[in-house]
Formats: structure tokens, C-alpha cells, sequence
């Protein structure tokens, strides 16, 4: 079984080592097909421990040696439980599908051997995340998506814009990493290791404080990841990045890290009910938050990328309400959902020649038949339809935030689903239903290669049928996590069940039914409510004026002021007076005798001194 | 009693003839001073029982090598006033007092000898230069001959150095130094 | 009552003299002139503690630097020859040819 394991962690590094080296190299086919290849290694290992796991339990794996300096331990540890084998499966599925949809998406790309390794790259981290038995390894796996993320972002990166958000994007991590490192730190200096287990075990006896300093320091880290509020402006920066990097990275793995963590953390954050609170009151804010500004957004990547920071919201909602399978569920839903509709924006684009104004497209259904039905099950799996998967998980979400108590957050989590319905059927009817606005620019669209789609249709069909699976992942989960009862009567949970799919379809049939019949009016985007969400609340604006702009001056100053004339200056003057001493010793020897006879007598005199003052034989 | 005049008086007259050989300009006074105080440090010998060394003083520092000067002096056409110019006057003389003043007060600090054994001690009623030669011939043997060669080798030296080939030779190429010595 | 102190003090005297000289004088003739005093005056401490000290081999040790002194000046005399020949001139600033 540990060779699986193996199997599962390292064919994605192999992949990334094997293309590396024809990164430099024009395109060459096989190296996608050859990561492809290994990256469904990798997925197949995943599902078989996935039946191992649940045949005969966890698999606990230490490779090797790492630190061992003193009373500090940090192996090298694997550990596959129901947790992290779901992440696995989750990861490596999409991975292979995004994959094999990239050796379609960047045929046309001159750097189509570097994609490929920075995406196993990625893989390869993502895994470690996942698999690490310790807080170490998690980092280690949490560094290294982060500088894949990097890269991919900035993947054309002769673009400013482009590496300009992959700046922000490392930077953002970055300054939430600061956080995750205080909680490891203290997570050390209390238990004195960095292992899972020891924690856990240790957790129960310790003080209250600590814990609750180490939560909200650990959910620091995760929110850099995440894309809460306020470090979400990376998000939607980052569709920057090719659309394939965005379908992996910004949708199903490297923002729900964030989520993993708290997930993996769970026997923590249960025993600090009030930062499981807060944690879950800053997620029904970014849910609506972020569905507010994909109302307006005209940028087809954008709204998607609004969307998962919304969905994310609601991951946060139910793992800091204590309910973590469900979050896990939900977790891995809209991995497949959201993967999905940003591949179908993949061949979109492709098809408008990389246009990704809305309202410049239009009627794209009579030509991209197969993309269209594909992102209307996205769609509708989103807003959260019966019997599609988000429905399922979506639903139970707001059942938790009602059980708890905590009514106001329902209540937010409601409006956001009625939102979420609204701006994805904006997006679909704007896209593929209405007026053909693309015959203005004279383009061509056609639908994408047959292997493309055909990547695509294992995601629609566990976008359709993995609500199904709720109860043998629950049973399945829950052997590792803690249960949660939901305590509603049963009449008010129909009650509810009824009212969240009624404002999902009402916003639907709103949806329809506007943009059937043109869309809104001119004179909405003149208000200044249009403006503020357009314009993401001013927020990118105000991190420039207040943070960005001092800490250019700053360091600007401290170039000019501080480096080149104090650092540089004293260095220069160690060198010069080294340099005129050396001139003016040089006189010295001047080939004149009577200065050498000199000398010699001021020689003579030296000594003479020495001996007078010294005296050694007296 | 006669000590301590023949002393002083010594010492003045040598201090003065060599204060003209240094500060002269006139290059005759200076050599002609430069004998005088030659003379009167044989006189200074013949004070500490010395009388061999003070003979020899006389016979090669006044005699031989006072002479080997007044020959270069003609050769140099340096009777006529020799014009110098000094730099930096105040350092030389500055340098001068402060290492004499060290010199001084170092000196007069109490010499503390302990233990000074005398490895060859005068013996009473035997003359000094019957004593010099004894040492002279029997320990310090090796250093006598060593000197000896040492004379003879300056001797050739000085006579190679002076002669006209010497010029000639320093003048032409190495070829030419084949043909000359060929005779062409 | 004339000490060994005294004409240590002398010597002293003697060879600050010749130091002098050694530092004034630009014609070489005369440099070699002060550099005689300054033998000199060294060979009058050596036969003063020789004489105070009841031992011959100060007395020798002069003699030696007596016959050293004469083969110095027959090698340095034939040497100022011959730079006179090449050059014309005894002064010491004549033979500089470094620059500095």
C-alpha cells in the first residue's frame, strides 16, 4: 500500500522534472501527454487507497529523517485518512481533466513545455499539502503552491498585468503566511512538536489562550490562501493567468487549502467555539461580498472567480460552525462544478480569440453547443437546483447556519444563494443566449477540439451526480472527523429546503428573463451603487493610496537615503582611506637618498623610543 | 687629575673638528677637519690604555684612509665650494637632537651589569700590545685571516673598479666586448 | 673622576654628529665623510667599556671595524668613480631615477 502512496506523491514531480527539461524547447506534444499520463497515475493511485482507506482504515507512512537538531523532530511523514485521501481524489481528478484540457487550450502557446511543468509542479505541492502528517510538511506544501501559483500567474510573464498580479498574489500569501508561521511557532513551544497526532492528543489540556491565539493565527494563514476579506484581492486579479491555471488552481485546490486547514484543525477550532464563530461570520460576508461584485462584473473570468471567492465564503460558514464534513462536501462539489465552468470559459475564450467582455459576446449556442449545455449544468449545479450536486451541499450549509442559531448569518448565506443563482444565469444568457454582438467584431467562433470536451464530460457528470454520494461520504468522513447533528425539526427543514430553492429559481427565472429581453437598461450603470460594486468597492484603490503608495516611498527612501549614502558611503570610505594611504605612503619611496637616510634615522628613533619606554632588560 | 683635563679637552676639540666636517661647506675644511678628529680619537685611545689600537688609529685612519680621500677630492673637482641644497631642514635637525637627547638619557641610566664577566682581562705588568697580540694570534685567529682576504678583495675591487677598461667596458655592448678582447 | 658614563655620553655625542651629517649632506664624498664619524665614534665605546671592564675584546672588536672601515672606503671610493665617470656629478640627487 505505501508504494501507491508513493505512487500518488511522487509521479506529479516526476512529471515536472521529466518536462523541465525541455522547458526551454518549442513546443513538443508529448510532454503533455506524458504528464497527462502521470498525473492519472497519480489519480488511480488516489482512488485505490481511497477503496484501502476505507477497507481497512489509515495509512500512516514516515519516509525518512528531515530536522533532527535537538528536541526539535520534523520527519518527512505521509498520512493518508478519510480526509486527506478525499482531497486526493479531488485533486488528482481535476488535475488530470485540466491536464489533458491543456494540451488542447495551449496548442498554440510557445511555451507549452513550461506550462506543464509548472502545473505538475503544482500538482506535486498540492499533494504534499495534503499528505503531510505534520504542520512542517502542510507549510512545505503550502509554500510550494504558493510559488507555483506564482509562476502560473505569471505565466506570460512579458505581460505587466500579468506579473504584476502574480506579485500581488505572492505577496497577499505572503503576509498571511506571517500568521500561519506564529501559530507553528507556537504550536511548538506549547507541545513541543509538530506532529498531527501529538497535537491533538495534547490539545484538550491546554490553556485556552494559547488556543484560541493559535486558531486565529492559523486561520490567518488559511485566509491569505483563501482569498478572505481583506487579502481577496488577489483572486480575481489572478485570472491573469492562463484559464486552465485558473480551473486548477483558483477554483479547486490552492484556495481550498485554506479550507483543509481549518478542516484539519477541526478538533482545535471545536474547542474555541468563538473563533469558529467569527470565522464563520467573515465567511457569510465574503459569500455576499463577492456575489455583490460579480453582479455588474462584464469580465467572464472575473464572475467565475467571484463566484468561488463566494463559495468559499460558505466553506468558511460551515467549518467554523463545527460542521466539517459538510464543508469538505462542499469542498469537493465545487471543485468539480467550478472547474468545470472555467474550462468552459476556457474554450469560450478560445473561440471569441481570447475576448473576455460579455457584453461583447452573445448567441454563442449555435455554435458551441457541447461547451453551452456543459456550462449550463455548471450553472445550474451552482446556484444549487435539485437533484445537481450543489444542491446537496449548498443546502446543507444553510441547514447548520440555521441549527446553530445563528440566524443572521442564514439569512446572509439565503440572499447569497439568490444571488449566486442571479449572476450565473447572467453570465450563461450573456454568453450563449441574446444578440450576437460578436458579428460587430468580426469573429469566428467554433467549438473546441472533440478530446477537449470529451476531458470535460467527467466533471459535468460529477457535477450531476455527486450530490448523491452525500451519505457514504458522510459515514465515510465522519470516521475521522467529529459528527454533526443538525437539530431541526423536520417540518422546518422542508420549510427551508423549499425557500433557499425557491430564491435560487426565482433568480434564475429574473435572469432569464431580463437578459431574454436585452438586459437591464443603460441609465442602471450611471448609479452610484453600479459604480461601487463595478469598481470592487474601491478596495484595489484604497490598498494602493494607503498601503502601497507609503511603502513604495518608504522604500524608496530608504534606497536612496539610507543604501546609497549611508551603507554604500561608508564601505566607499573604508576603501579610499585604504587606497590614500597607500598614495601617500608611495612617496616614501621616492629613489632619493638622502630621504632613505632620513628614514632610517626616523627608524633609529622609533627604537630608540621603544627601548626607553620599554626597558625589558631593566 | 690629568685624566679629567685630557678628557675635556679631547672632547671638545673632537666634538668641534667634526662639527666643521658636517656643517662645512667648504670641502677641504671638512677633510682636513676630518684628520684632526681622526688624531684627537687616538688621543682618546691612548687615555684608555690602548695604545696599540691608538697606533693604528693613527697609521690607517689619518694615514691610508685620510689619504684615499684627499686623492678622490682631487679627482672630483671638489675644491671649489660644494653648493648643496637641503630640504626639509627642520626635520633632519629635529631628528638629530631628539635621537641624541634618547641616545643621552639613555646612557645615563644606571648600568646595571650584573655578573660581567671579562672573558680576556689585562694582565698586570704585561704591555698592551704584547697582550693584543697574544689574543689577537691565538683566539681571534680566524677573523684575522677572514680580514685579511677581506683587504685583498677590496684592494682588487678598487683597482678594477678605477681602472680605464673598466669605463670602456661599461659603455659598449656585449659583442663588442668579444671584438675588444680580440684585439680588433 | 671621568666614569664610563662619561664617554658613553660622548659617543653619544659623536654619533649624533655623524647622524647629522648623514642627513645634510647631498655630496656623496662628504656623506662618506659622516659615515667615518660615525665608526668613529662607536670605536670609542668600544675600547671605554673595554677599558672599564678590564677586557680585550672591545679593543679587538675596534680593530675589526677599523679594518672594515678601510676596505669600505676603497670599494665606495671605486664605485663614486665610477658613477662620476658616467654621469658627471657626486650629488645625491643626481642618482635618482625613481620617480616615486
Amino acid at each position: 500500500m505505501e508504494n501507491y502512496l508513493y505512487t500518488a506523491l511522487f509521479a506529479p514531480l516526476a512529471s515536472s522534472l521529466f518536462v523541465a527539461l525541455f522547458a526551454a524547447r518549442p513546443k513538443m506534444l508529448f510532454t503533455g501527454i506524458v504528464a497527462s499520463l502521470l498525473i492519472a497515475i497519480s489519480m488511480i493511485a488516489s482512488f485505490v487507497l481511497l477503496i484501502d482507506v476505507n477497507t481497512y482504515g489509515p495509512l500512516h507512512v514516515t519516509m525518512m529523517d528531515w530536522i533532527a537538531a535537538g528536541n526539535l523532530e520534523v520527519p518527512f511523514g505521509f498520512v493518508v485518512d478519510e480526509v486527506s485521501v478525499i482531497m486526493m481524489v479531488t485533486v488528482t481528478l481535476v488535475s488530470t481533466i485540466v491536464h489533458i484540457y491543456s494540451i488542447g487550450y495551449m496548442d498554440h502557446d510557445k511555451s507549452f513545455n513550461r506550462f506543464f511543468s509548472y502545473l505538475s509542479a503544482f500538482v506535486f505541492s498540492m499533494m504534499i499539502l495534503v499528505m503531510s502528517d505534520n504542520f512542517v510538511g502542510l507549510f512545505i506544501g503550502w509554500e510550494g503552491v504558493g510559488l507555483c501559483s506564482w509562476l502560473l500567474i505569471g505565466f506570460w510573464y512579458h505581460k505587466h498585468s500579468a506579473s504584476w498580479a502574480a506579485n500581488e498574489a505572492f505577496i497577499m500569501n505572503r503576509i498571511a503566511d506571517l500568521g500561519m508561521l506564529m501559530g507553528l511557532f507556537l504550536i511548538y513551544w506549547t507541545v513541543g512538536s509538530f506532529q498531527y497526532d501529538e497535537f491533538f492528543a495534547s490539545v484538550k489540556t491546554m490553556d485556552p489562550t494559547i488556543l484560541t491565539t493559535i486558531g486565529i493565527f492559523l486561520f490567518i494563514g488559511a485566509m491569505g490562501k483563501s482569498a478572505q476579506f481583506p487579502l481577496h484581492t488577489w483572486l480575481a486579479d489572478a485570472m491573469e493567468g492562463p484559464t486552465p491555471v485558473s480551473a486548477l488552481i483558483h477554483a479547486a485546490t490552492m484556495v481550498t487549502a485554506g479550507v483543509y486547514l481549518v478542516i484539519r484543525c477541526g478538533e482545535l477550532y471545536t474547542l474555541i467555539p468563538d473563533v469558529g464563530f467569527a470565522i464563520a461570520s467573515l465567511g457569510a460576508f465574503v459569500a455576499i461580498f463577492a456575489a455583490s461584485m460579480a453582479l455588474v462584473n462584464n469580465d467572464l473570468k472575473r464572475i467565475i472567480a467571484y463566484s468561488t471567492l463566494s463559495q468559499l465564503g460558505y466553506m468558511f460558514v460551515a467549518a467554523g460552525l463545527g460542521a466539517y464534513w459538510i464543508a469538505l462536501f462542499h469542498l469537493m462539489t465545487h471543485a468539480f462544478f467550478k472547474s468545470l465552468l472555467f474550462l468552459g470559459a476556457g474554450n469560450v475564450m478560445h473561440a471569441m480569440h481570447d475576448e473576455l467582455n460579455i457584453k461583447k459576446m452573445g448567441g454563442l449556442y449555435g455554435s458551441m453547443k457541447a461547451t453551452a449545455i456543459l456550462m449550463s449544468v455548471a450553472s445550474v449545479a451552482l446556484a444549487g437546483i435539485y437533484p445537481f450536486a450543489g444542491f446537496f451541499s449548498k443546502d446543507k450549509i444553510l441547514e447548520v447556519a440555521f441549527s446553530e442559531g445563528a440566524y443572521f448569518l442564514w439569512f446572509a448565506l439565503f440572499i447569497g444563494a439568490g444571488l449566486t443563482a442571479f449572476y450565473s444565469f447572467r453570465l450563461v444568457m450573456l454568453v450563449f443566449f441574446g444578440e450576437k454582438e460578436y458579428v460587430k467584431y468580426g469573429i469566428h467562433p467554433h467549438e473546441a477540439q472533440p478530446f477537449v470536451i470529451y476531458a470535460l464530460l467527467p466533471l459535468g457528470l460529477l457535477a450531476v451526480v455527486a450530490g448523491f454520494l452525500e451519505h457514504t461520504f458522510e459515514g465515510f468522513v465522519t470516521r475521522l472527523l467529529s459528527q454533526y447533528e443538525i437539530h431541526i425539526e423536520h417540518g422546518t427543514e422542508t420549510l427551508l429546503i423549499a425557500a433557499t430553492l425557491g430564491i435560487a429559481l426565482s433568480g434564475i427565472a429574473f435572469a432569464v428573463y431580463m437578459y431574454r429581453r436585452g438586459g437591464f437598461s443603460k441609465a442602471w450603470e450611471e448609479r452610484f451603487c453600479y459604480k461601487l460594486l463595478s469598481n470592487q468597492y474601491y478596495i484595489p484603490k484604497l490598498y494602493e493610496l494607503y498601503i502601497m503608495r507609503p511603502f513604495s516611498a518608504l522604500a524608496n527612501f530608504a534606497w536612496q537615503k539610507i543604501d546609497t549614502k549611508v551603507v554604500d558611503l561608508t564601505v566607499d570610505l573604508i576603501a579610499k582611506m585604504v587606497y590614500s594611504t597607500g598614495e601617500k605612503s608611495r612617496k616614501m619611496q621616492s629613489g632619493n637618498l638622502s630621504d632613505m637616510l632620513r628614514w632610517m634615522v626616523v627608524g633609529m628613533v622609533v627604537l630608540l623610543i621603544l627601548a626607553f619606554v620599554y626597558r625589558p632588560m631593566v | 687629575m690629568y685624566e679629567i683635563i685630557a678628557f675635556y679637552v679631547f672632547s671638545a676639540l673632537t666634538i668641534g673638528m667634526f662639527g666643521i666636517v658636517v656643517m662645512s661647506s667648504n670641502a677641504l675644511y671638512a677633510m682636513s677637519a676630518l684628520a684632526g678628529g681622526m688624531i684627537f680619537i687616538s688621543g682618546f685611545f691612548f687615555i684608555l690604555d690602548a695604545e696599540f689600537l691608538g697606533v693604528v688609529q693613527i697609521v690607517v685612519y689619518s694615514g691610508a684612509i685620510m689619504a684615499l680621500y684627499a686623492f678622490g677630492m682631487m679627482f672630483f673637482d671638489t675644491t671649489r665650494d660644494v653648493s648643496e641644497k637641503m630640504r626639509s631642514k627642520k626635520i633632519a635637525y629635529s631628528l638629530s637632537i631628539s635621537s641624541a637627547i634618547l641616545v643621552v638619557s639613555i646612557l645615563c641610566a644606571p648600568l646595571v651589569g650584573e655578573s660581567v664577566e671579562s672573558l680576556y682581562p689585562s694582565i698586570e705588568g704585561v704591555g698592551n700590545v704584547q697582550m693584543i697580540g697574544v689574543v689577537l694570534f691565538t683566539k681571534y685567529l680566524v677573523p684575522f685571516e677572514l680580514a685579511a682576504i677581506m683587504l685583498l678583495v677590496a684592494m682588487i675591487s678598487g683597482i678594477v673598479l678605477a681602472s680605464k677598461k673598466m669605463d670602456e667596458y661599461l659603455a659598449i655592448e656585449d659583442e663588442e666586448i668579444e671584438d675588444v678582447k680580440e684585439g680588433k | 673622576m671621568i666614569t664610563l658614563t662619561h664617554y658613553l655620553v660622548l659617543t653619544g655625542i659623536l654619533f649624533s654628529i655623524g647622524l647629522v651629517g648623514v642627513m645634510r649632506r647631498t655630496n656623496l664624498l662628504m656623506l662618506f665623510f659622516s659615515t667615518e664619524i660615525l665608526l668613529n665614534a662607536i670605536n670609542i665605546g668600544f675600547v671605554a667599556v673595554s677599558k672599564y671592564y678590564n677586557d680585550l675584546s672591545g679593543q679587538l672588536f675596534a680593530f675589526f671595524i677599523i679594518a672594515v672601515a678601510a676596505s669600505e672606503v676603497a670599494v665606495g671610493l671605486g664605485l663614486l668613480i665610477l658613477w662620476y665617470k658616467r654621469n658627471g656629478s657626486v650629488d645625491l640627487n643626481s642618482l635618482q631615477t625613481m620617480k616615486g
